[in-house]
């Protein structure tokens, strides 16, 4: 029974390349940072856990629909190790399966806004020893991220000061619920950073800011934390373009991952509506916050929009800009989408292909 | 633009969402008890104008539609120079947006809201024959919220009853439901006006820099509302509620229910008394009101964004006067097409208002 | 219609599935306390393979608050995207109006009944013994 029968010869066949902008490497246990560790900060871990920002010890607040934090369930090695933590299975099931060319790490890692800076700190540096030892050198496809303790501005700087001329790092990397909106003075010095060494700031969902998920308050279901990503990045955003991050860095390039981007168009038309009237309030913006949107910000495929009717999805990029999407799979989560059939195949070939590959390759330092 | 689209389409149009302005405390002391008057007085509670919409933020009055006194909907004649006047409608309905609704002390609430709804009647209703109103909900207890309706509801010129986008708890939450059984036994849809009780920061990522971030946060705060009453099964026990986005923005929504829609066919277990596609659930119960549209001059891409809704049923007419949403004299944004215009300005109001057919 | 054997009886215990293939086509076959289930094995939303799915339990609810659980185990869950497929039915229950997988007849059969010359086999080829019974599927 060939059940793994390499779909990659879909993609071979126009001789398209393959980026994927969202893997999940995962820790087989906190203990794989061990090595990457000060005593100090091993034994916090052990004796006191991580703080952050949410009530339990283990587990999230809204439980996911799958175990292993919303794994594929077919993606656990057979060993027990948790799912997304097996090289040779992502090699086998994913990389080699697909045909993957490149594929960005993104490390939702323990530790990401941890209530103590410095522990944060700490993890931050150990989770990008642990992509360049126990991935990219086995696996050079494997991109890394510079993860970065982005509550803790100056850490976030020296870190990526630290990796930056290893140029295997592809990008740095946040999560998008934080503390405030991430288009802050306060973050400034992280993008001031990413910008000297032409690095694009990736974004991927989650994280926990502090505040309710919601304006009204924490609302009941999984269903609507999934759907307050939305929210929450269009608040992102809204504070990039609205602080005039774009003035200050217009070299910057944003990457929204995992967002979705059904939000973005209408964002774009709301913000300039408001601004016609009230630019008053923000001089320093020299243009239509529609064109920053435009210009500076960049969105992964996964989780693919599904309108009722196909069509709809092409008039969402067309406002985008087809230059502005690029291809991610999440893997190993459970709302994984198939390089093959998540882009609907029937798009022209050029569509296609700056999709899977070209935008990325303009977009992060590979 | 100056055509004037309603007399293009000769009807009557229902203007869906139109602000009289509390002019200040005073305003109000008539109508309020001894007891809650001599408080407002001892107290010095001065105004309750929100920060939602400060005075002489743009927004929140257009400048030629001021008065000498800076503010603009002050009273009955004044709205009708607009709404009635220029603009044609032969009905609106009026949303009053005074701060009842950031006020901790649910007592003093409850006062504030018996107060405007009186006031309501007594200078708006009872002056003006084309006006309606919705009925000012003081969430803050749901007793108190039940028994106004109750109150208020005799009078049939109120015809839905008014929270803001952003509470202390989401909308959907069961505590609510007495109040929304009281709002379907008198055929009051839910309205829902951009707004907070700031019980929270405005958007999840904490307090923006900048007003316009904050007014361009309030349609995330329909978002979550909207997916908040589907998934909490608010339409499965009240079949017949219809809820009115007032002023929410309207060209975010299919992109949002699509999301919605797709996540649900995978964890439909957690909410499993949702059992059709929220696509359909939000077309069968949501009105949005069309300003602001939220969307750019090109009419062919407005046309493109209506059709994602896969309804002709759900825009509903509205001025937003005195708020700055359009210039000219035209309420009906440019790009709409005429198609849909009779329905959006009678049809549509006509269905989802019941008491405006009585 | 033609039985394939998918394979005997004994080999294929309660609370265990095997994936076949006949005619190209990849069938998943579940034996749920005894009863034999049988799918097309790709999810039509992006081609997940059920195979590799949980099996759950049907969730019903007339009310808000209101859980309703029956059928333990006869929902396969697709390991990608948690669509669940009714095993009896094949449609999706988020839209079974509109949204379903092959479904497939399965038996249990006599070595005897089967006719030694033309015995089609899923998967690895064996020898069919007259006295065993053996699970097939109708394509």
């Amino acid at each position: 029974m060939n059940e793994t029968l390499p779909k990659a010869q879909f993609l071979q066949k126009s001789k398209l390349k393959l980026i994927d902008c969202d893997i999940h490497p995962r820790l087989r246990s906190i203990a794989d940072l061990k090595p990457y560790l000060s005593t100090r900060w091993w034994d916090t871990i052990q004796t006191y856990g991580l703080r952050k920002r949410h009530g339990f010890v283990k587990g999230h607040p809204y439980p996911k629909s799958q175990p292993g934090d919303g794994a594929r369930r077919d993606s656990w090695p057979e060993n027990g190790d948790p799912s997304g933590s097996s090289l040779p299975l992502m090699q086998q099931q994913h990389l080699d399966y697909y045909g993957v060319d490149i594929g960005v790490m993104n490390p939702l890692w323990p530790g990401s806004g941890d209530q103590n800076a410095d522990l944060s700190a700490a993890l931050a540096s150990a989770h990008n020893d642990w992509q360049l030892d126990l991935w990219h050198a086995k696996e050079p496809r494997l991109r890394p991220s510079i993860v970065v303790p982005y509550e803790n501005i100056e850490a976030s700087v020296a870190e990526i000061h630290k990796r930056a001329p290893n140029k295997s790092f592809c990008q740095v990397f946040l999560l998008s619920r934080t503390n405030e909106a991430l288009g802050r003075k306060k973050y400034w010095p992280i993008y001031e950073a990413a910008v000297q060494y032409n690095l694009p700031i990736g974004i991927h969902v989650f994280g926990f800011s502090g505040v309710p998920i919601s304006s009204s308050g924490w609302p009941s279901f999984y269903i609507e934390e999934m759907a307050e990503h939305g929210t929450a990045c269009s608040a992102l955003v809204t504070s990039m373009i609205m602080e005039g991050l774009f003035e200050r860095f217009p070299t910057l390039k944003i990457v929204m991952i995992e967002a979705g981007f059904g939000w973005i168009p209408s964002l774009g038309w709301r913000l300039d509506k408001s601004w016609k009237n009230m630019r008053g309030e923000v001089p320093h913006l020299k243009r239509a916050p529609s064109e920053y949107l435009k210009d500076h910000i960049y969105v992964t495929t996964q989780p693919i929009e599904e309108p009722e009717k196909p069509e709809h999805l092409i008039d969402l990029i067309d406002w985008i800009g087809w230059d502005k999407v690029m291809f991610a799979s999440d893997y190993a989560h459970w709302d994984f989408d198939d390089p093959i059939f998540s882009v609907p195949p029937n798009w022209s070939e050029e569509r296609r292909r700056k999709i899977y590959s070209e935008n990325a390759m303009s977009v992060f330092r590979f | 633009m100056t055509t004037n689209t309603i007399q293009a389409v000769d009807c009557q149009a229902i203007d869906c969402d139109v602000h009289p302005t509390v002019p200040s405390m005073h305003t109000l002391l008539p109508y309020l008890d001894d007891f809650w008057r001599e408080m407002v007085i001892e107290r010095d509670i001065l105004s309750l104008d929100s920060i939602s919409y400060p005075p002489n933020v743009p927004i929140s009055a257009r400048p030629d539609f001021k008065t000498r006194s800076g503010r603009a909907g002050l009273d009955a004649p004044e709205v009708a120079t607009h709404v009635f006047d220029k603009w044609q409608s032969s009905i609106a309905i009026l949303n009053c947006l005074y701060g009842i609704q950031l006020v901790f002390n649910e007592d003093m609430a409850l006062a504030f809201a018996r107060a405007l709804n009186d006031w309501i009647v007594k200078e708006w209703l009872d002056r003006d024959p084309r006006l309606r109103a919705s009925i000012v909900v003081p969430l803050q207890n749901v007793e108190h919220a039940v028994d106004e309706i109750e109150r208020c509801a005799k009078d049939k010129r109120f015809v839905q009853i008014l929270v803001l986008c952003m509470g202390e708890t989401p909308l959907g939450r069961r505590q609510f439901w007495p109040v929304y059984a009281a709002a379907e036994r008198h055929g009051l849809p839910l309205g829902i006006h951009a707004g907070s009780a700031y019980r929270y920061p405005v958007t999840s990522l904490g307090w923006p820099s900048y007003y316009v971030e904050d007014y361009a946060a309030q349609s995330l705060g329909f978002q979550s509302q909207l997916a908040s009453l589907v998934c909490e099964g608010v339409y499965v026990k009240f079949p017949n509620l219809k809820t009115v986005l007032l002023e929410s923005g309207v060209t975010w929504l299919p992109g949002f229910v699509w999301r919605l829609s797709k996540f649900w066919r995978g964890v439909r277990a957690e909410i499993p008394w949702i059992d059709r596609s929220p696509n359909e659930i939000v077309r069968d119960h949501f009105r949005l009101t069309i300003q602001p549209l939220d969307a750019p001059d090109d009419p062919n891409i407005v046309a493109r964004v209506i059709e994602h809704f896969q309804s002709d049923d759900m825009l509903l007419y509205a001025s937003d006067y005195p708020h700055w949403q359009f210039d000219g004299e035209a309420p009906m944004p440019s790009g709409i097409p005429a198609r849909l215009h009779r329905k959006i300005l009678v049809d549509n109001p006509l269905a989802t208002y019941g008491r405006l057919g009585l | 219609m033609t039985k394939h054997i998918v394979a005997p009886l004994k080999e294929f215990p309660p609370d265990t599935r095997k994936l076949v293939e006949i005619n190209g086509r990849q069938i998943a076959v579940f034996n749920v306390k005894g009863e034999f289930h049988a799918l097309g094995n790709k999810c039509p939303h992006e081609s997940g393979l059920l195979i590799h799915g949980q099996l759950v339990g049907l969730v019903e609810s007339r009310m808000p608050g209101e859980y309703t659980y029956s059928r333990k185990g006869e929902m396969i869950k697709c390991p990608w995207h948690g669509w669940e497929f009714d095993l009896r039915t094949g449609r999706a229950q988020c839209d079974p109006a509109r949204i379903r997988v092959r479904r497939y007849e399965t038996a249990v059969v006599h070595g005897g009944d089967i006719d030694p010359d033309t015995p089609p086999k899923a998967a690895e080829v064996f020898a069919v013994r007259v006295e065993d019974d053996y699970v097939v599927v109708e394509v």
